[in-house]
Protein backbone atom coordinates (compact mmCIF):
# COMPACT_ATOMS: atom_id res chain seq x y z
CA UNK A 1 0.00 0.00 0.00
CA UNK A 2 1.41 3.32 -0.99
CA UNK A 3 1.78 6.07 1.53
CA UNK A 4 -0.67 8.89 1.36
CA UNK A 5 1.17 12.01 0.25
CA UNK A 6 -0.01 14.95 2.25
CA UNK A 7 0.48 18.16 0.26
CA UNK A 8 2.56 20.71 2.07
CA UNK A 9 0.57 23.52 3.56
CA UNK A 10 2.27 26.47 5.08
CA UNK A 11 3.43 29.99 4.41
CA UNK A 12 4.43 29.10 0.87
CA UNK A 13 0.88 28.21 -0.17
CA UNK A 14 -1.17 30.28 2.23
CA UNK A 15 1.14 33.24 2.84
CA UNK A 16 -0.31 35.64 0.23
CA UNK A 17 -3.90 34.81 1.18
CA UNK A 18 -3.17 35.39 4.86
CA UNK A 19 -1.45 38.68 4.05
CA UNK A 20 -4.42 39.91 2.00
CA UNK A 21 -6.79 38.86 4.76
CA UNK A 22 -4.68 40.67 7.36
CA UNK A 23 -4.74 43.90 5.34
CA UNK A 24 -8.51 43.63 4.81
CA UNK A 25 -9.13 43.03 8.50
CA UNK A 26 -6.86 45.84 9.68
CA UNK A 27 -8.61 48.33 7.38
CA UNK A 28 -11.88 46.99 8.77
CA UNK A 29 -10.75 47.50 12.36
CA UNK A 30 -9.28 50.92 11.55
CA UNK A 31 -12.63 51.87 10.06
CA UNK A 32 -14.37 51.19 13.36
CA UNK A 33 -11.88 53.41 15.19
CA UNK A 34 -11.94 56.22 12.58
CA UNK A 35 -15.73 56.27 12.40
CA UNK A 36 -15.87 56.22 16.20
CA UNK A 37 -18.15 53.21 16.45
CA UNK A 38 -18.34 51.96 20.00
CA UNK A 39 -19.83 48.67 20.98
CA UNK A 40 -21.89 50.09 23.82
CA UNK A 41 -23.68 52.26 21.25
CA UNK A 42 -24.38 49.19 19.12
CA UNK A 43 -25.91 47.32 22.08
CA UNK A 44 -28.08 50.25 23.16
CA UNK A 45 -29.18 50.77 19.56
CA UNK A 46 -30.00 47.09 19.09
CA UNK A 47 -32.14 47.12 22.23
CA UNK A 48 -33.97 50.19 20.92
CA UNK A 49 -34.34 48.55 17.52
CA UNK A 50 -35.93 45.54 19.23
CA UNK A 51 -38.45 47.86 20.89
CA UNK A 52 -39.20 49.46 17.53
CA UNK A 53 -39.81 46.08 15.90
CA UNK A 54 -42.20 45.15 18.73
CA UNK A 55 -44.02 48.46 18.31
CA UNK A 56 -44.37 47.73 14.58
CA UNK A 57 -46.54 44.69 15.27
CA UNK A 58 -49.14 44.33 13.94
CA UNK A 59 -48.93 46.44 10.77
CA UNK A 60 -51.93 48.72 10.79
CA UNK A 61 -52.97 51.77 8.74
CA UNK A 62 -55.58 52.67 11.44
CA UNK A 63 -58.25 54.05 9.10
CA UNK A 64 -59.47 52.86 5.74
CA UNK A 65 -59.19 56.32 4.23
CA UNK A 66 -55.52 56.42 5.10
CA UNK A 67 -55.10 53.02 3.44
CA UNK A 68 -56.59 54.54 0.28
CA UNK A 69 -54.15 57.46 0.51
CA UNK A 70 -51.26 55.01 0.77
CA UNK A 71 -52.63 52.97 -2.13
CA UNK A 72 -52.76 56.11 -4.24
CA UNK A 73 -49.16 56.92 -3.32
CA UNK A 74 -48.15 53.38 -4.22
CA UNK A 75 -49.79 53.77 -7.63
CA UNK A 76 -47.83 56.96 -8.05
CA UNK A 77 -44.63 55.10 -7.17
CA UNK A 78 -45.34 52.49 -9.84
CA UNK A 79 -46.14 55.19 -12.38
CA UNK A 80 -42.85 56.95 -11.59
CA UNK A 81 -40.86 53.75 -11.97
CA UNK A 82 -42.55 52.72 -15.23
CA UNK A 83 -42.53 56.09 -16.93
CA UNK A 84 -39.01 56.92 -15.74
CA UNK A 85 -37.60 53.66 -17.05
CA UNK A 86 -39.36 53.89 -20.41
CA UNK A 87 -38.23 57.49 -20.91
CA UNK A 88 -34.69 56.59 -19.89
CA UNK A 89 -34.67 53.61 -22.25
CA UNK A 90 -35.88 55.79 -25.13
CA UNK A 91 -32.82 57.99 -24.80
CA UNK A 92 -30.52 55.10 -23.92
CA UNK A 93 -31.02 53.22 -27.22
CA UNK A 94 -29.25 55.76 -29.48
CA UNK A 95 -26.56 56.36 -26.85
CA UNK A 96 -26.03 52.61 -26.56
CA UNK A 97 -25.45 52.32 -30.30
CA UNK A 98 -23.07 55.28 -30.13
CA UNK A 99 -21.02 53.65 -27.39
CA UNK A 100 -20.79 50.23 -29.05
CA UNK A 101 -17.42 49.47 -30.59
CA UNK A 102 -18.81 47.51 -33.53
CA UNK A 103 -21.16 50.34 -34.58
CA UNK A 104 -18.98 53.40 -34.05
CA UNK A 105 -15.52 52.24 -34.99
CA UNK A 106 -13.87 55.58 -34.22
CA UNK A 107 -11.83 54.90 -31.09
CA UNK A 108 -11.98 58.49 -29.82
CA UNK A 109 -15.76 58.68 -30.09
CA UNK A 110 -16.10 55.29 -28.44
CA UNK A 111 -13.79 56.25 -25.58
CA UNK A 112 -15.52 59.58 -24.99
CA UNK A 113 -18.97 58.02 -25.13
CA UNK A 114 -18.03 55.30 -22.64
CA UNK A 115 -16.30 57.70 -20.25
CA UNK A 116 -19.15 60.19 -20.23
CA UNK A 117 -21.65 57.39 -19.65
CA UNK A 118 -19.55 56.23 -16.69
CA UNK A 119 -19.32 59.75 -15.30
CA UNK A 120 -23.03 60.50 -15.38
CA UNK A 121 -23.80 56.97 -14.16
CA UNK A 122 -22.07 57.63 -10.84
CA UNK A 123 -24.62 60.33 -9.91
CA UNK A 124 -27.31 58.77 -7.76
CA UNK A 125 -31.05 58.89 -8.50
CA UNK A 126 -31.63 60.93 -5.35
CA UNK A 127 -29.21 63.63 -6.48
CA UNK A 128 -31.02 63.78 -9.83
CA UNK A 129 -34.29 64.05 -7.91
CA UNK A 130 -33.02 67.05 -5.96
CA UNK A 131 -31.88 68.72 -9.19
CA UNK A 132 -35.21 68.08 -10.97
CA UNK A 133 -37.12 69.37 -7.94
CA UNK A 134 -35.31 72.66 -8.46
CA UNK A 135 -36.46 72.63 -12.09
CA UNK A 136 -40.08 71.37 -12.12
CA UNK A 137 -40.96 71.65 -8.42
CA UNK A 138 -41.85 69.04 -5.80
CA UNK A 139 -43.92 66.04 -6.88
CA UNK A 140 -43.90 62.78 -8.83
CA UNK A 141 -43.01 64.44 -12.14
CA UNK A 142 -39.59 65.33 -10.73
CA UNK A 143 -39.27 61.73 -9.54
CA UNK A 144 -40.00 60.27 -12.97
CA UNK A 145 -37.48 62.63 -14.56
CA UNK A 146 -34.89 61.69 -11.94
CA UNK A 147 -35.34 57.96 -12.60
CA UNK A 148 -35.09 58.63 -16.33
CA UNK A 149 -31.89 60.67 -15.99
CA UNK A 150 -30.23 58.15 -13.72
CA UNK A 151 -31.21 55.27 -16.02
CA UNK A 152 -30.18 56.70 -19.36
CA UNK A 153 -26.49 56.10 -18.82
CA UNK A 154 -26.75 52.84 -16.92
CA UNK A 155 -29.06 51.36 -19.56
CA UNK A 156 -26.99 52.78 -22.42
CA UNK A 157 -23.92 51.05 -21.05
CA UNK A 158 -25.72 47.70 -20.72
CA UNK A 159 -27.21 48.09 -24.20
CA UNK A 160 -23.85 48.93 -25.77
CA UNK A 161 -22.43 45.78 -24.20
CA UNK A 162 -25.32 43.74 -25.63
CA UNK A 163 -24.66 45.25 -29.06
CA UNK A 164 -20.95 44.48 -28.85
CA UNK A 165 -21.58 40.83 -28.06
CA UNK A 166 -24.08 40.43 -30.92
CA UNK A 167 -23.20 37.73 -33.43
CA UNK A 168 -21.12 39.20 -36.30
CA UNK A 169 -22.22 36.62 -38.85
CA UNK A 170 -25.68 38.15 -39.34
CA UNK A 171 -24.06 41.52 -40.10
CA UNK A 172 -21.59 39.92 -42.50
CA UNK A 173 -24.46 38.14 -44.24
CA UNK A 174 -26.32 41.40 -44.86
CA UNK A 175 -23.13 43.15 -46.03
CA UNK A 176 -22.23 40.24 -48.32
CA UNK A 177 -25.57 40.37 -50.08
CA UNK A 178 -24.96 44.05 -50.81
CA UNK A 179 -26.70 45.73 -47.87
CA UNK A 180 -25.58 49.13 -46.65
CA UNK A 181 -24.23 49.70 -43.13
CA UNK A 182 -27.64 50.97 -42.05
CA UNK A 183 -29.25 47.81 -43.42
CA UNK A 184 -26.62 45.71 -41.65
CA UNK A 185 -27.53 47.33 -38.35
CA UNK A 186 -31.29 47.16 -39.01
CA UNK A 187 -31.40 43.53 -40.15
CA UNK A 188 -28.16 42.15 -38.70
CA UNK A 189 -28.03 43.61 -35.19
CA UNK A 190 -31.42 44.98 -34.17
CA UNK A 191 -33.26 41.62 -34.31
CA UNK A 192 -30.54 40.10 -32.13
CA UNK A 193 -30.44 42.79 -29.46
CA UNK A 194 -34.12 43.73 -29.21
CA UNK A 195 -35.11 40.86 -26.86
CA UNK A 196 -32.02 41.57 -24.75
CA UNK A 197 -33.00 45.24 -24.52
CA UNK A 198 -36.55 44.31 -23.54
CA UNK A 199 -35.29 42.03 -20.82
CA UNK A 200 -32.90 44.70 -19.52
CA UNK A 201 -35.68 47.29 -19.47
CA UNK A 202 -37.94 44.90 -17.56
CA UNK A 203 -35.18 44.32 -15.03
CA UNK A 204 -34.78 48.07 -14.63
CA UNK A 205 -38.51 48.58 -14.12
CA UNK A 206 -38.26 46.01 -11.34
CA UNK A 207 -35.29 47.63 -9.65
CA UNK A 208 -36.70 51.14 -10.15
CA UNK A 209 -39.85 50.17 -8.28
CA UNK A 210 -37.50 49.93 -5.32
CA UNK A 211 -35.75 53.23 -6.11
CA UNK A 212 -39.10 54.96 -6.60
CA UNK A 213 -40.16 54.03 -3.07
CA UNK A 214 -37.34 56.09 -1.58
CA UNK A 215 -37.40 59.00 -3.98
CA UNK A 216 -40.27 60.49 -1.96
CA UNK A 217 -37.91 60.96 0.97
CA UNK A 218 -36.50 64.05 -0.74
CA UNK A 219 -39.97 65.14 -1.92
CA UNK A 220 -40.18 63.67 -5.42
CA UNK A 221 -43.52 61.89 -5.04
CA UNK A 222 -44.66 58.37 -4.27
CA UNK A 223 -44.91 56.34 -1.12
CA UNK A 224 -41.50 57.42 0.23
CA UNK A 225 -42.97 60.70 1.40
CA UNK A 226 -45.38 58.91 3.77
CA UNK A 227 -42.72 56.41 4.78
CA UNK A 228 -40.26 59.06 5.92
CA UNK A 229 -43.05 61.12 7.48
CA UNK A 230 -44.34 58.22 9.55
CA UNK A 231 -40.82 57.26 10.63
CA UNK A 232 -40.21 60.84 11.73
CA UNK A 233 -43.34 60.93 13.89
CA UNK A 234 -42.57 57.39 15.18
CA UNK A 235 -45.89 55.86 14.04
CA UNK A 236 -44.33 52.41 13.81
CA UNK A 237 -47.46 50.44 12.96
CA UNK A 238 -48.02 52.68 9.96
CA UNK A 239 -44.36 52.28 8.98
CA UNK A 240 -44.56 48.50 9.04
CA UNK A 241 -47.81 48.62 7.04
CA UNK A 242 -46.16 50.80 4.40
CA UNK A 243 -43.14 48.47 4.23
CA UNK A 244 -45.51 45.53 3.85
CA UNK A 245 -47.27 47.29 0.96
CA UNK A 246 -43.91 47.89 -0.72
CA UNK A 247 -42.89 44.24 -0.26
CA UNK A 248 -46.14 42.95 -1.76
CA UNK A 249 -45.91 45.34 -4.70
CA UNK A 250 -42.30 44.47 -5.46
CA UNK A 251 -43.15 40.76 -5.33
CA UNK A 252 -46.07 41.34 -7.75
CA UNK A 253 -43.93 43.35 -10.16
CA UNK A 254 -41.24 40.67 -10.01
CA UNK A 255 -43.77 37.99 -10.88
CA UNK A 256 -45.27 39.97 -13.78
CA UNK A 257 -41.88 40.84 -15.20
CA UNK A 258 -40.71 37.23 -14.93
CA UNK A 259 -43.79 36.22 -16.93
CA UNK A 260 -43.17 38.90 -19.55
CA UNK A 261 -39.50 38.04 -19.80
CA UNK A 262 -40.32 34.40 -20.41
CA UNK A 263 -42.80 35.45 -23.11
CA UNK A 264 -40.22 37.68 -24.81
CA UNK A 265 -37.38 35.19 -24.70
CA UNK A 266 -39.69 32.39 -25.76
CA UNK A 267 -40.84 34.32 -28.81
CA UNK A 268 -37.42 35.28 -30.13
CA UNK B 1 -18.11 37.19 -59.29
CA UNK B 2 -19.67 38.52 -62.47
CA UNK B 3 -23.25 38.81 -63.67
CA UNK B 4 -22.85 35.55 -65.59
CA UNK B 5 -22.43 33.62 -62.36
CA UNK B 6 -25.37 35.40 -60.79
CA UNK B 7 -27.72 34.52 -63.64
CA UNK B 8 -26.48 30.95 -63.46
CA UNK B 9 -27.39 30.88 -59.75
CA UNK B 10 -30.82 32.29 -60.54
CA UNK B 11 -31.50 29.51 -63.03
CA UNK B 12 -30.67 26.77 -60.57
CA UNK B 13 -32.93 28.06 -57.79
CA UNK B 14 -35.90 25.74 -57.95
CA UNK B 15 -39.24 27.52 -58.24
CA UNK B 16 -42.23 25.56 -57.09
CA UNK B 17 -45.27 25.37 -59.32
CA UNK B 18 -48.06 27.79 -58.39
CA UNK B 19 -50.30 25.03 -57.09
CA UNK B 20 -47.75 24.12 -54.41
CA UNK B 21 -46.69 27.71 -53.78
CA UNK B 22 -50.15 29.09 -52.99
CA UNK B 23 -50.74 27.28 -49.64
CA UNK B 24 -47.20 28.10 -48.53
CA UNK B 25 -47.71 31.76 -49.36
CA UNK B 26 -51.06 31.70 -47.54
CA UNK B 27 -49.45 30.17 -44.43
CA UNK B 28 -46.67 32.76 -44.54
CA UNK B 29 -49.23 35.54 -44.86
CA UNK B 30 -51.22 34.18 -41.93
CA UNK B 31 -48.10 33.89 -39.75
CA UNK B 32 -47.05 37.45 -40.56
CA UNK B 33 -50.58 38.74 -39.92
CA UNK B 34 -50.73 36.94 -36.56
CA UNK B 35 -47.41 38.41 -35.53
CA UNK B 36 -48.51 41.86 -36.65
CA UNK B 37 -51.79 41.53 -34.69
CA UNK B 38 -49.79 40.55 -31.62
CA UNK B 39 -47.49 43.55 -32.08
CA UNK B 40 -50.42 45.95 -32.45
CA UNK B 41 -52.14 44.54 -29.39
CA UNK B 42 -48.94 44.68 -27.31
CA UNK B 43 -48.29 48.21 -28.54
CA UNK B 44 -51.81 49.31 -27.59
CA UNK B 45 -51.47 47.86 -24.09
CA UNK B 46 -48.07 49.51 -23.75
CA UNK B 47 -49.36 52.94 -24.85
CA UNK B 48 -52.30 52.65 -22.44
CA UNK B 49 -49.86 51.82 -19.63
CA UNK B 50 -47.67 54.80 -20.51
CA UNK B 51 -50.66 57.16 -20.57
CA UNK B 52 -51.92 55.81 -17.26
CA UNK B 53 -48.47 56.16 -15.73
CA UNK B 54 -48.22 59.68 -17.11
CA UNK B 55 -51.48 60.51 -15.37
CA UNK B 56 -50.26 58.92 -12.15
CA UNK B 57 -46.92 60.70 -12.18
CA UNK B 58 -48.65 64.05 -12.84
CA UNK B 59 -46.69 64.57 -16.02
CA UNK B 60 -47.06 68.09 -17.32
CA UNK B 61 -45.44 68.54 -20.75
CA UNK B 62 -46.21 72.27 -20.80
CA UNK B 63 -44.46 72.82 -17.49
CA UNK B 64 -41.63 70.64 -18.72
CA UNK B 65 -41.05 72.73 -21.86
CA UNK B 66 -41.37 75.94 -19.87
CA UNK B 67 -38.84 74.83 -17.28
CA UNK B 68 -36.48 72.81 -19.42
CA UNK B 69 -34.32 75.91 -19.73
CA UNK B 70 -33.96 75.90 -15.93
CA UNK B 71 -32.50 72.40 -16.10
CA UNK B 72 -29.67 73.48 -18.40
CA UNK B 73 -29.39 76.75 -16.49
CA UNK B 74 -28.81 74.72 -13.36
CA UNK B 75 -25.80 73.01 -14.88
CA UNK B 76 -24.47 76.30 -16.17
CA UNK B 77 -24.80 77.76 -12.69
CA UNK B 78 -22.95 74.77 -11.28
CA UNK B 79 -19.97 75.95 -13.30
CA UNK B 80 -19.79 79.42 -11.75
CA UNK B 81 -18.45 80.63 -8.42
CA UNK B 82 -20.28 83.12 -6.19
CA UNK B 83 -17.98 85.81 -7.57
CA UNK B 84 -19.36 85.22 -11.07
CA UNK B 85 -16.18 83.67 -12.46
CA UNK B 86 -16.20 80.21 -14.00
CA UNK B 87 -15.10 77.58 -11.48
CA UNK B 88 -11.96 76.54 -13.37
CA UNK B 89 -10.45 80.03 -13.11
CA UNK B 90 -9.96 79.63 -9.37
CA UNK B 91 -9.70 75.98 -8.28
CA UNK B 92 -8.59 76.97 -4.79
CA UNK B 93 -11.81 78.91 -4.29
CA UNK B 94 -13.90 76.18 -5.93
CA UNK B 95 -12.49 73.43 -3.69
CA UNK B 96 -12.28 75.66 -0.63
CA UNK B 97 -13.59 72.88 1.61
CA UNK B 98 -11.37 70.15 0.16
CA UNK B 99 -9.99 69.13 3.54
CA UNK B 100 -13.45 68.63 5.04
CA UNK B 101 -14.85 66.99 1.90
CA UNK B 102 -11.91 64.62 1.60
CA UNK B 103 -12.47 63.53 5.19
CA UNK B 104 -16.19 63.00 4.52
CA UNK B 105 -15.40 61.08 1.33
CA UNK B 106 -13.02 58.88 3.29
CA UNK B 107 -15.84 58.31 5.78
CA UNK B 108 -18.16 57.43 2.89
CA UNK B 109 -15.71 54.86 1.54
CA UNK B 110 -15.20 53.35 4.98
CA UNK B 111 -18.98 53.08 5.44
CA UNK B 112 -19.18 51.29 2.09
CA UNK B 113 -16.19 49.09 2.95
CA UNK B 114 -17.38 47.97 6.38
CA UNK B 115 -20.94 47.56 5.13
CA UNK B 116 -19.84 45.46 2.16
CA UNK B 117 -17.50 43.23 4.15
CA UNK B 118 -19.95 42.61 6.99
CA UNK B 119 -22.80 42.04 4.56
CA UNK B 120 -20.67 39.65 2.51
CA UNK B 121 -19.77 37.71 5.66
CA UNK B 122 -23.46 37.37 6.56
CA UNK B 123 -24.32 36.37 3.00
CA UNK B 124 -21.49 33.81 3.08
CA UNK B 125 -22.98 32.19 6.18
CA UNK B 126 -26.52 32.30 4.81
CA UNK B 127 -25.91 31.04 1.28
CA UNK B 128 -24.93 27.49 2.30
CA UNK B 129 -28.09 27.25 4.39
CA UNK B 130 -30.38 27.97 1.46
CA UNK B 131 -28.67 25.74 -1.12
CA UNK B 132 -30.75 22.68 -1.98
CA UNK B 133 -27.65 20.53 -2.51
CA UNK B 134 -26.24 21.18 0.97
CA UNK B 135 -29.11 21.75 3.37
CA UNK B 136 -31.70 19.01 3.62
CA UNK B 137 -34.32 20.84 5.63
CA UNK B 138 -36.74 22.56 3.26
CA UNK B 139 -38.16 24.66 6.10
CA UNK B 140 -34.76 26.11 7.04
CA UNK B 141 -33.96 26.75 3.37
CA UNK B 142 -37.13 28.67 2.65
CA UNK B 143 -36.84 30.61 5.92
CA UNK B 144 -33.33 31.80 5.05
CA UNK B 145 -34.44 32.61 1.50
CA UNK B 146 -37.40 34.69 2.72
CA UNK B 147 -35.13 36.55 5.13
CA UNK B 148 -32.65 37.41 2.38
CA UNK B 149 -35.52 38.51 0.13
CA UNK B 150 -36.76 40.85 2.84
CA UNK B 151 -33.27 42.29 3.33
CA UNK B 152 -32.80 43.15 -0.32
CA UNK B 153 -36.34 44.30 -1.12
CA UNK B 154 -36.57 46.99 1.55
CA UNK B 155 -34.45 49.85 0.15
CA UNK B 156 -31.28 50.64 2.10
CA UNK B 157 -32.42 54.21 2.67
CA UNK B 158 -35.54 52.99 4.51
CA UNK B 159 -33.34 50.87 6.78
CA UNK B 160 -31.12 53.94 7.25
CA UNK B 161 -34.11 56.07 8.26
CA UNK B 162 -35.21 53.52 10.86
CA UNK B 163 -31.67 52.93 12.14
CA UNK B 164 -31.09 56.66 12.57
CA UNK B 165 -33.97 56.62 15.05
CA UNK B 166 -32.59 53.56 16.88
CA UNK B 167 -28.83 54.27 16.80
CA UNK B 168 -28.74 58.05 16.51
CA UNK B 169 -27.14 60.16 13.78
CA UNK B 170 -23.75 59.17 12.42
CA UNK B 171 -21.99 56.52 10.38
CA UNK B 172 -23.31 53.53 12.34
CA UNK B 173 -26.88 53.52 10.93
CA UNK B 174 -25.44 53.96 7.43
CA UNK B 175 -23.13 50.99 7.88
CA UNK B 176 -25.91 48.80 9.24
CA UNK B 177 -28.31 49.76 6.44
CA UNK B 178 -25.73 48.90 3.78
CA UNK B 179 -24.82 45.71 5.64
CA UNK B 180 -28.37 44.41 5.64
CA UNK B 181 -29.02 45.34 2.03
CA UNK B 182 -25.71 43.79 0.96
CA UNK B 183 -26.42 40.60 2.88
CA UNK B 184 -29.72 40.25 1.05
CA UNK B 185 -28.39 41.04 -2.43
CA UNK B 186 -25.17 39.03 -2.16
CA UNK B 187 -26.90 36.16 -0.35
CA UNK B 188 -29.08 35.58 -3.40
CA UNK B 189 -26.14 35.69 -5.82
CA UNK B 190 -23.96 33.49 -3.61
CA UNK B 191 -26.77 30.96 -3.28
CA UNK B 192 -27.10 30.80 -7.07
CA UNK B 193 -23.38 30.07 -7.34
CA UNK B 194 -23.60 27.34 -4.71
CA UNK B 195 -26.60 25.82 -6.48
CA UNK B 196 -24.51 25.37 -9.61
CA UNK B 197 -21.39 23.77 -8.13
CA UNK B 198 -19.94 20.43 -9.11
CA UNK B 199 -21.29 18.11 -6.40
CA UNK B 200 -18.56 15.45 -6.76
CA UNK B 201 -15.96 17.01 -4.40
CA UNK B 202 -18.70 17.39 -1.78
CA UNK B 203 -19.62 13.72 -2.15
CA UNK B 204 -15.95 12.84 -1.93
CA UNK B 205 -15.58 14.60 1.41
CA UNK B 206 -18.83 13.05 2.63
CA UNK B 207 -17.67 9.57 1.55
CA UNK B 208 -14.45 9.93 3.55
CA UNK B 209 -16.50 10.76 6.62
CA UNK B 210 -16.42 14.54 6.57
CA UNK B 211 -18.91 16.53 8.64
CA UNK B 212 -21.23 19.15 7.15
CA UNK B 213 -18.65 21.85 7.88
CA UNK B 214 -15.85 19.80 6.32
CA UNK B 215 -17.99 19.30 3.22
CA UNK B 216 -18.62 23.01 2.91
CA UNK B 217 -15.03 23.97 3.74
CA UNK B 218 -13.23 21.50 1.45
CA UNK B 219 -15.92 20.60 -1.08
CA UNK B 220 -17.73 23.85 -1.76
CA UNK B 221 -15.63 26.85 -0.72
CA UNK B 222 -12.69 26.21 -3.09
CA UNK B 223 -15.12 26.06 -6.01
CA UNK B 224 -17.04 29.23 -5.22
CA UNK B 225 -14.55 31.57 -3.55
CA UNK B 226 -13.35 33.35 -6.72
CA UNK B 227 -16.94 34.00 -7.80
CA UNK B 228 -17.88 35.24 -4.33
CA UNK B 229 -14.97 37.69 -4.27
CA UNK B 230 -15.88 38.97 -7.72
CA UNK B 231 -19.52 39.56 -6.71
CA UNK B 232 -18.40 41.25 -3.49
CA UNK B 233 -16.16 43.64 -5.43
CA UNK B 234 -19.09 44.51 -7.71
CA UNK B 235 -21.23 45.12 -4.66
CA UNK B 236 -18.55 47.38 -3.18
CA UNK B 237 -18.84 49.61 -6.25
CA UNK B 238 -22.60 49.83 -5.79
CA UNK B 239 -22.24 50.48 -2.07
CA UNK B 240 -19.82 53.39 -2.57
CA UNK B 241 -22.60 55.02 -4.58
CA UNK B 242 -25.14 54.10 -1.91
CA UNK B 243 -22.94 55.40 0.91
CA UNK B 244 -22.71 58.77 -0.83
CA UNK B 245 -26.46 59.29 -0.32
CA UNK B 246 -27.20 57.69 3.08
CA UNK B 247 -26.09 61.05 4.48
CA UNK B 248 -29.32 62.50 3.02
CA UNK B 249 -31.15 61.02 6.01
CA UNK B 250 -28.36 61.70 8.50
CA UNK B 251 -26.57 58.37 8.31
CA UNK B 252 -23.02 59.63 7.77
CA UNK B 253 -20.71 60.30 4.85
CA UNK B 254 -20.64 63.11 2.33
CA UNK B 255 -24.38 62.98 1.56
CA UNK B 256 -25.35 65.42 4.29
CA UNK B 257 -22.93 68.06 2.99
CA UNK B 258 -24.25 67.48 -0.53
CA UNK B 259 -27.94 67.79 0.31
CA UNK B 260 -27.33 70.94 2.34
CA UNK B 261 -25.44 72.56 -0.57
CA UNK B 262 -28.19 71.59 -3.02
CA UNK B 263 -30.98 72.85 -0.76
CA UNK B 264 -29.21 76.13 -0.03
CA UNK B 265 -28.22 76.69 -3.68
CA UNK B 266 -24.44 76.78 -3.08
CA UNK B 267 -23.88 75.91 -6.73
CA UNK B 268 -20.08 75.86 -6.72
CA UNK B 269 -20.06 73.60 -3.65
CA UNK B 270 -22.52 71.21 -5.30
CA UNK B 271 -20.36 70.87 -8.40
CA UNK B 272 -17.18 70.49 -6.35
CA UNK B 273 -18.68 67.71 -4.21
CA UNK B 274 -20.19 65.99 -7.25
CA UNK B 275 -16.82 66.09 -9.03
CA UNK B 276 -15.17 64.55 -5.98
CA UNK B 277 -17.82 61.81 -5.72
CA UNK B 278 -17.61 61.00 -9.44
CA UNK B 279 -13.80 60.82 -9.30
CA UNK B 280 -13.95 58.61 -6.24
CA UNK B 281 -16.55 56.26 -7.75
CA UNK B 282 -14.61 56.01 -11.00
CA UNK B 283 -11.38 55.25 -9.16
CA UNK B 284 -13.10 52.46 -7.23
CA UNK B 285 -14.67 51.17 -10.47
CA UNK B 286 -11.31 50.98 -12.23
CA UNK B 287 -9.57 49.35 -9.27
CA UNK B 288 -12.23 46.71 -8.67
CA UNK B 289 -12.50 45.99 -12.39
CA UNK B 290 -8.76 45.36 -12.56
CA UNK B 291 -8.95 43.11 -9.50
CA UNK B 292 -11.87 41.18 -10.98
CA UNK B 293 -10.03 40.63 -14.27
CA UNK B 294 -7.00 39.36 -12.38
CA UNK B 295 -9.27 37.04 -10.43
CA UNK B 296 -10.80 35.64 -13.60
CA UNK B 297 -7.32 35.05 -15.00
CA UNK B 298 -6.23 33.29 -11.81
CA UNK B 299 -9.27 31.07 -12.02
CA UNK B 300 -8.49 30.29 -15.66
CA UNK B 301 -4.92 29.38 -14.71
CA UNK B 302 -5.97 26.57 -12.37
Amino acid sequence: MSRVVVPEYGWRTHGPAVAVLAVLMSVYAAGFVLLDIRFDRIWIGLARLGDIVLLMMPPNPETFSRFLVYLDALGQTLAIAFLGTITGALFAVPLGFLAARNIVTNRVVHFLARRSLDTVRSIDTLVWALIWINVVGLGPFAGALAIASADVCALAKLMSEAIETADRRAVEGVMASGGSRAAAIRFGIVPQVLPVFASQILYYIESNTRSATIIGIVGAGGIGLYLSEQIRVLEWQQVSFLILMVLVTVALIDAVSRMLRRAIIGRS
Amino acid sequence: MGPAVMSHVNHTVPVLPDGQLAPLARAYGAAVAAKRRQMVLGGAVFICAVLLAGLGAEVNPELFWDKLGNFFDYFVRLAYLDTGDPVWTDPAEWFWGLRKWARLLGETMLIAYIGTLTGAALAFCACFLCAANLTGSAVLRSMVRRLLEFCRTVPDLVFALIFVVAFGLGALPGILALTIHTAGALGKMFAEVVDNIDIKPVEGVAASGGSWFARVRFGVVPQVLANFVSYTLLRFEINVRGASVVGFVGAGGIGEELIVSIRKFYYADVSAILVLIVLCVMLIDVLTERLRHRLVRMEGGH
